[in-house]
């Protein structure tokens, strides 16, 4: 009896159900394994964010607002408050905090969309597809990471304006600006992860960006801070990303302000920048690891 | 393992805390059937659907949906289902094709098929005109179409309708019906569905009525109204409670009065209003003799009538935060 049974559902999977219509997609078809799958889905995800970017202009536009505002608002407001050589070197000291700014935007802006998909349902659908899902977080990162890339050249392009120069070296803090982008989206996707009301996300997310930026030495040097705040800066990822922006930037932001070291340091050391980009990198993969976890779980 | 079932269920639970969601749920349907279930909002549907689909872990019991196991093999089943969720799921942002290709390349179709697939879907759901258009600008009908459309993208064995005409007016709801039974006509696939529409449960071959996340009674929709059997008869006149006594004296038939005037039961009802006319001594107004509905069945069992079972519940998944 269970015998029949068994061959009768065999029959049925294997043999040409007689029926006008395609088999089922049976596993991995598109060709190879696992591996290939979790790569074609990162693509897909990944596709799907440049998509919504791209269409999206008036966001591009509004994203590229604040940047400028403090780059040449607050630049030139100070005119009347610093003579002309110290608002000079004060621009090219904001320049690197101004490309992580525009960076931040899109990746707040992915942490936004996954918490709106998830009202909207197309989480759900997403999750219901043969997919792993670390696979769909990490594409989405992917896809955040070169939005905010694309705004990161953006503002790349005003650098003559504070005094940085178009330079080969600028390809290598393109470099950086990725990573840091990749960096922003997986704490912003983490955030979007474990929080799951938009109003809640939106407010979480003004409480901790400001913060963040005033103490990580974007807007001015943190070496004057009292002893807990310089705590709170050291233990700051984005003082070490502001720190490497400014350090591999060609021009002299990294030592403006009155010419002395701006660097963060460790007990009277100061990092390589080397020793920053892998510090962003560990961050990413935390917060990355993080949502994923979060994401995975079967409620 | 794999049976001759779309869905087998046994003994299915899930509990939330201490609220039970679904108990003890047992059922099974045969390829190519269409399933209803129907009960209010909060009976345990969504969460029976969430359970199949593989987006719930159930508390106990097992079930297996297109042959595989939904918590062993949660992959294999996403592969041979397809799901339209009550809420729409589109990117509003991607043109109606984009929309299908990204779920395409989800699940792997091979470029050629996928594209083929694509324009056969719009077609049948009638969308070609519009696959460039954003999502956003669609109207709610034109939503749920294409989302069927998604949903059959990867030809699964079984396709999942949560509440598949909620929201949609009276007209569209029609033209959804029509596309799912072409479909049904145009290819051997199983659907699954809840409503707590009682017209739509007439769409069903077989459906199960459940409140408060148990399965109260199952059957075809012929087949639960001939158990509830008799037409209802309901009449206005002068006096309803000297008519109702009137009834219970001369016939021997049970009858209420209610707002709406006297209610009986009786087996042949339009045979049995000449006789109840010419016998009743309070002068009679309007009859009205309607065949049993769902609605009786579900009064039948649950005692209630399905609108006074809806609560204002959403089922959810997973806390709010």
């Amino acid at each position: 009896m269970a015998q029949t049974e068994v061959h009768r559902a065999r029959a049925e999977r294997a043999g040409p159900p007689g029926r006008a219509r395609p088999a089922p997609v049976p596993p991995g078809s598109a060709g190879g394994g696992r591996a290939a799958r979790d790569l074609r889905t990162v693509k897909v995800l990944w596709h799907r964010e440049t998509i919504r970017f791209s269409r999206n202009k008036l966001r591009i536009a509004m994203g590229m607002v604040t940047p400028l505002m403090f780059l040449l608002v607050l630049g030139t407001g100070l005119n009347s408050a610093m003579s002309e050589d110290s608002l000079r070197d004060f621009r090219a000291f904001l320049f690197p905090g101004v490309v992580l700014m525009s960076v931040q935007a899109p990746a707040i802006a992915v942490g936004a969309s996954i918490v709106w998909d998830r009202r909207s349902g197309f989480l759900r659908q997403m999750l219901v597809a043969p997919v792993r899902r670390s696979a769909i977080l990490v594409g989405t990162c992917l896809g955040g990471a070169t939005s905010g890339a694309a705004y990161g050249v953006l503002v790349l392009l005003l650098g003559p304006v504070a005094d940085v120069p178009y330079h080969p070296q600028l390809l290598l803090v393109l470099l950086q600006v990725v990573l840091v982008s990749f960096a922003f989206t997986a704490l912003g996707v983490a955030a979007a992860v474990c929080i799951r009301r938009p109003e809640t996300f939106q407010v979480a997310v003004s409480l901790c960006m400001l913060p963040l930026f005033f103490l990580s030495g974007a807007m001015f040097p943190v070496d004057g801070l009292p002893g807990w705040l310089g705590t709170v800066v050291r233990l700051n990822p984005l003082t070490y990303a502001v720190d490497a922006l400014r350090r591999t930037m060609p021009g002299d932001g990294a030592t403006a302000m009155g010419g002395g070291s701006v660097s963060p340091e460790w007990w009277g050391w100061t990092p390589p920048v080397l020793a920053e980009t892998g510090l962003i990198a560990a961050f990413a993969l935390l917060s990355l690891t993080i949502a994923t976890r979060r994401f995975s779980r079967v409620e | 393992m794999s049976g001759p079932h779309a869905v087998l269920v046994e003994g299915l639970r899930k509990t939330y805390g201490t609220h039970e969601a679904v108990v003890d749920l047992d059922l099974a349907v045969a390829p190519g059937e269409t399933y209803g279930f129907l009960g209010p909002n909060g009976a345990g549907k969504s969460t029976t659907i969430g359970m199949l689909c593989t987006l719930l872990r159930p508390s106990a019991g097992r079930a297996e949906v297109a042959g595989h196991d939904i918590t062993r093999e949660a992959d294999a089943v996403r592969r041979g289902i397809g799901l339209v969720f009550q809420e729409s799921t589109l990117d509003g942002e991607l043109t109606a094709e984009e929309n299908l290709r990204f779920q395409a390349d989800l699940f792997g179709l091979p470029r050629a098929r996928a594209r083929r697939a694509i324009s056969e879907l719009l077609d049948l759901v009638e969308l070609t005109h519009r696959k460039d258009s954003p999502v956003r600008t669609f109207s709610g009908g034109m939503r749920r179409r294409l989302e069927i459309a998604r949903g059959l993208l990867h030809t699964p064995r079984v396709l999942f309708l949560d509440e598949p005409t909620t929201g949609l007016d009276p007209q569209t709801r029609v033209s959804i019906w029509e596309h799912l039974h072409r479909l049904r006509a145009e290819q051997e696939i199983t659907i699954f569905l809840t409503t707590h529409h009682l017209e739509e449960a007439e769409h069903c071959d077989r459906m199960a009525i459940m409140d408060q996340g148990q399965l109260v009674v199952e059957g075809t929709p012929a087949g639960l109204k001939a158990v509830v059997g008799a037409d209802l008869v309901v009449l206005r006149t002068d006096d309803d409670e000297r008519a109702a006594l009137a009834v219970q004296d001369r016939f021997g038939l049970k009858a209420d009065t209610g707002p709406d005037g006297v209610r009986l039961r009786t087996q042949d009802g339009a045979g049995f209003v000449p006789r109840l006319c010419a016998e009743l001594a309070v002068p009679v107004h309007a009859v009205t003799v309607t065949p049993p509905t769902l609605d009786d069945v579900f009064l039948h069992y649950t005692g209630r009538t399905i609108r006074e079972a809806d609560g204002p519940q959403q089922p959810h998944f997973g806390p709010r935060r």
